[in-house]
């Protein structure tokens, strides 16, 4: 429950207008905060959330609109006079530096009165008071994601803040960490400090936030408790339309290995990088395997050696059914049936500034048979292009329309249809519906899920759990390098994958996350 | 009170293709306002510089004359610029062009074959690979930077030149003048325009940018360049090998500078000289730009930036000009480009606030 203080809000704004060339990325937002409370601001992708906090914290002029602090109206003209006022702000992305020690990430980002003093004890006293165990000498590459996170809070705590904003804190982190993080938010906002919470993880904020702000579109939808919402009502009120959930046909064909990988095992290539050990898996005809973990475990680096833009040390490592296929170049593993859908989609699955059909020829051109003596061939590449427009119903007015001109759904629409019309035996992708929109993302789903029940295999490496969950037979746990085995989507808990997610037996021995019931 | 630059949401098309004239246009004033004050009268200087130069056939030819080695070693270097591979060397490779295609030329200076002057362009191809393939290897095998080892073996080529043209390629008979013998008849371009020093050349190097466009636009490998300098990670996606592509496009600038060394040297100077070129390597990179990296551009920028030579030399006899002019027009040049370009997409933003990074 809300702790009972003062009655003048910590922050309110009013019809608050931002408009960027193109988009009105705010449009007459109002927001209000109390002293104490955990306000969640809720949204999808694009909504206006970033935007919205990007004024709040000072980054970030708006056209029109006002703040008011504390009851007074304040101008907040960059982020060193939101901190002054008491603002103080966990980024979703951190700015630390991998070869220094906490303490002196800490005393970075920090004024230099409180630099110049006992940080040490600081630090501790800090990090005992909100249960954020943090050691101020250990170095932070050495530290794990939600480690990294607490030096941040702790940052921002060492400047005795009224009020944090913290920004998809929990996407990087396990059900765990997540448990522990909460318990420190719930006690500062017992402090009297006041959150702003952002994210879109609905059963988050149901669990945390005593009011919630509703966001689509740049505009305010709705205002609620989310103790008195599901998170389904508070869904349709995030994407405003009524959410489907795939359908899955079960076992309808027979299941042969298709994609056998075994003893994988490759250095990577950049110095912070994850090294892959010795990963065994197989991907079945005719069903999803879905590979769970937190960023940075090793994904990108399993998925750079599934498509081959790095090679295997053995030939025999990566198979399609019983050919090896561990020293092929991509091209080649798209003539064996493998097709890949990579995580960014601009720069990486298809060129910002190439036109569609363009980017059809990209990875179409091999398995299609594009070329004739070295030559494009122009007009079968446009027919495919239309094609994948159609089938896959990618919303651009022509052909000729440049990449980086469609939304994220609709390019990420129009990749899985390039790669799908390949009629492939085997597809890799890895975040299918990262930043998608949820009417996208429910026609990715499904159009994965079609195709395993076509007999394709499927490996989709994703973050998001609920989507893994929906469409995953089997799922399998990439932590630190290491691939788990795989289990029965049906038979593993959401609380068993997040143990496994933050590496359990690593973690015991440190006592890091001792705390957990 | 802060001017910032902000993106625009959508670059116009069609400013891209008019940046070159509107950069042709305000060289042309700001050089206007300069004439005017070196109390020179801008009009007379403006039409001593860039119309009576071209007022006569021959004035034309010798335009083209001048215009060739630039249109063909920027075709050359504007299919590694789109690739992102900054052959900064042409200058090198074409004067180690001229050293091979003249070296095959002097070591059969008393043989008539019709074979001498298609040999000569080989090597003169050959030679400038050569050059451009040092880069390569290292950029390949050691990943160093190709700017600096092509521009630093720049000076070695010239100082190569200088060595051999001091010693063994010396005429005999040459009285210690630092020249090579005459070349004889068999080893000179054909003469396209009678009474001119227009070769043969030129057509050639016309027909090397429609097929460099056919290379570039109709063609996996210039569909792989093009990718390959927008977006690598898209490249290692697509399966293009990078490594293949650092050779294509050294070796194709390498060999088309090469090339336009040995069209110098067989076709308007005739012998091996101290200076083979003057600055073409390094003022192709404008030509390069200045055509938006696309051939039929680039023969158009060739053409203008020949002018400026040319009228460089017309206003130093008429009108007493320093020839420092031309560097000044060739440096407004490409100042008034890249500006434009900047303000197509960008726009300029007044009173804006400084945005800080945590």
């Amino acid at each position: 429950m809300l702790p009972i203080m003062s009655k003048t809000p910590m922050l309110q704004l009013f019809g608050v207008t931002k408009r960027y060339p193109g988009v009105i990325a705010n449009n007459n937002v109002d927001l209000k905060i109390m002293p104490g409370e955990i306000h969640a601001l809720l949204g999808e992708n694009g909504a206006g959330k970033s935007t919205l906090v990007k004024y709040i914290y000072g980054v970030q002029k708006a056209d029109s609109g006002t703040l008011e602090w504390c009851g007074k109206q304040t101008k907040i003209n960059n982020p060193k006079m939101a901190r002054k006022l008491g603002i103080g702000m966990v980024f979703q992305h951190f700015s630390l530096f991998d070869a220094l020690t906490v303490k002196e990430n800490i005393s970075l980002g920090i004024s230099s009165k409180i630099a110049n003093s006992d940080l040490d004890k600081e630090i501790i006293n800090i990090s005992k008071k909100y249960g954020l165990p943090l050691d101020p000498d250990r170095y932070v590459h050495t530290l794990s994601v939600g480690e990294r996170q607490r030096i941040e809070v702790v940052r921002c705590l060492l400047q005795d803040p009224s009020m944090l904003i913290m920004d998809e804190p929990t996407s990087v982190l396990t059900p765990q960490e997540v448990e522990l993080l909460f318990r420190t938010l719930r006690q500062l906002s017992a402090d009297g400090v006041s959150i702003l919470y952002i994210s879109h993880k609905l059963q988050e904020i149901k669990d945390l936030c005593h009011t919630a702000t509703i966001m689509r579109m740049g505009e305010v939808v709705a205002t609620c408790n989310p103790d008195h919402e599901t998170p389904y009502s508070m869904a349709e009120m995030m994407m405003g339309k009524n959410i489907s959930t795939p359908n899955r046909v079960e076992d309808s064909i027979n299941k042969s290995p298709a994609l056998i990988i075994s003893d994988l095992s490759i250095q990577s290539e950049k110095s912070y990088g994850t090294d892959l050990k010795n990963i065994n898996f197989t991907v079945n005809t005719g069903e999803v395997l879905g590979i769970a973990g937190i960023a940075g475990n090793g994904q990108k680096e399993l998925m750079a050696a599934l498509s081959g833009e790095v090679l295997a040390e053995r030939p025999d490592s990566i198979k399609i059914a019983n050919e090896p296929v561990g020293l092929f170049y991509p091209n080649q593993r798209r003539h064996a049936g493998m097709v890949f859908v990579p995580e960014e989609r601009l720069g990486h699955a298809a060129v910002p500034m190439m036109s569609l059909w363009e980017n059809a020829f990209l990875s179409g051109a091999t398995k299609m048979n594009f070329k004739k003596n070295g030559f494009i061939r122009v007009a079968d590449v446009k027919d495919y292009t239309h094609d994948i427009i159609k089938k896959f119903g990618v919303k651009t007015p022509n052909i000729q329309n440049i990449a980086s001109s469609l939304s994220g759904g609709n390019l990420q629409k129009f990749i899985f249809g390039r790669e799908i019309l390949q009629n492939p035996r085997i597809i890799v992708a890895i975040q299918p519906t990262w930043g998608v929109d949820a009417g996208s993302a429910a026609a990715i789903r499904q159009s994965l899920i079609d195709l395993a029940s076509k007999g394709c295999a499927v490996l989709v490496i994703s973050q998001d759990l609920e989507e893994l969950f929906e469409i995953s037979d089997r799922l399998s746990v990439i932590y630190d390098g290491k691939l788990s085995p795989s289990i029965n989507t049906k038979s593993i808990s959401l609380k068993q994958l997040g143990l496994m997610m933050g590496g359990v037996s690593v973690f015991s021995e440190k006592g890091a996350i001792e705390n957990v019931s | 009170m802060l001017v910032s630059l902000e993106l625009r949401p959508k670059a116009s098309k069609a400013m891209v293709y008019q940046s070159p004239l509107i950069a042709v246009f305000m060289t042309l004033i700001t050089s206007m306002v300069m004439f005017w004050l070196m109390d020179t009268d801008p009009f007379l200087a403006i039409n001593a510089y860039f119309i009576e130069p071209v007022s006569t056939l021959d004035g034309v030819a010798e335009l083209l004359v001048k215009a060739t080695p630039l249109i063909l070693i920027a075709l050359g270097l504007s299919v590694g610029f789109q690739a992102n591979i900054w052959n900064i060397g042409a200058e090198g490779q074409l004067t180690l062009g001229a050293i091979f295609s003249g070296g095959i030329a002097l070591a059969y200076f008393d043989v008539d074959t019709p074979f001498l002057l298609p040999a000569m362009l080989v090597f003169g191809v050959l030679g400038g690979m050569f050059w451009a393939a040092i880069p390569a290897i290292l950029k390949v095998r050691y990943n160093t930077n190709e700017i600096l080892t092509s521009l630093m073996l720049t000076y070695v080529g010239l100082l190569l030149l200088s060595y051999l043209i001091h010693g063994p390629l010396r005429d005999p008979d040459g009285f210690n003048f630092p020249e090579s013998r005459l070349f004889h008849d068999s080893a000179l371009l054909p003469i396209i325009i009678e009474g001119s020093r227009l070769h043969i050349g030129f057509l050639l190097t016309l027909f090397i940018a429609v097929l460099t466009w056919m290379l570039l636009i109709k063609h996996i490998i210039g569909f792989q360049i093009r990718v390959i300098g927008m977006a690598p990670a898209a490249a290692r996606f697509a399966g293009f090998k990078q490594k293949k592509l650092i050779w294509i496009t050294l070796l194709f600038s390498g060999g088309a500078a090469g090339l336009a060394g040995a069209f110098e040297v067989s076709g308007p100077i005739g012998q091996i000289v101290p200076v083979i070129s003057p600055g073409y390597g390094f003022t192709a990179i404008i030509v390069a730009f200045l055509g938006r990296l696309h051939p039929l551009g680039v023969v158009l920028a060739g053409i203008l930036m020949a002018l400026t030579y040319l009228g460089g030399d017309a206003a130093q006899i008429t009108m007493n000009l320093p020839n420092a002019v031309t560097g000044v027009f060739q440096g407004m040049l490409l100042f008034f480009l890249l500006a434009s370009d900047v303000l197509i997409r960008y726009r300029f933003k007044i009173g804006s606030i400084k945005k800080e990074t945590t």
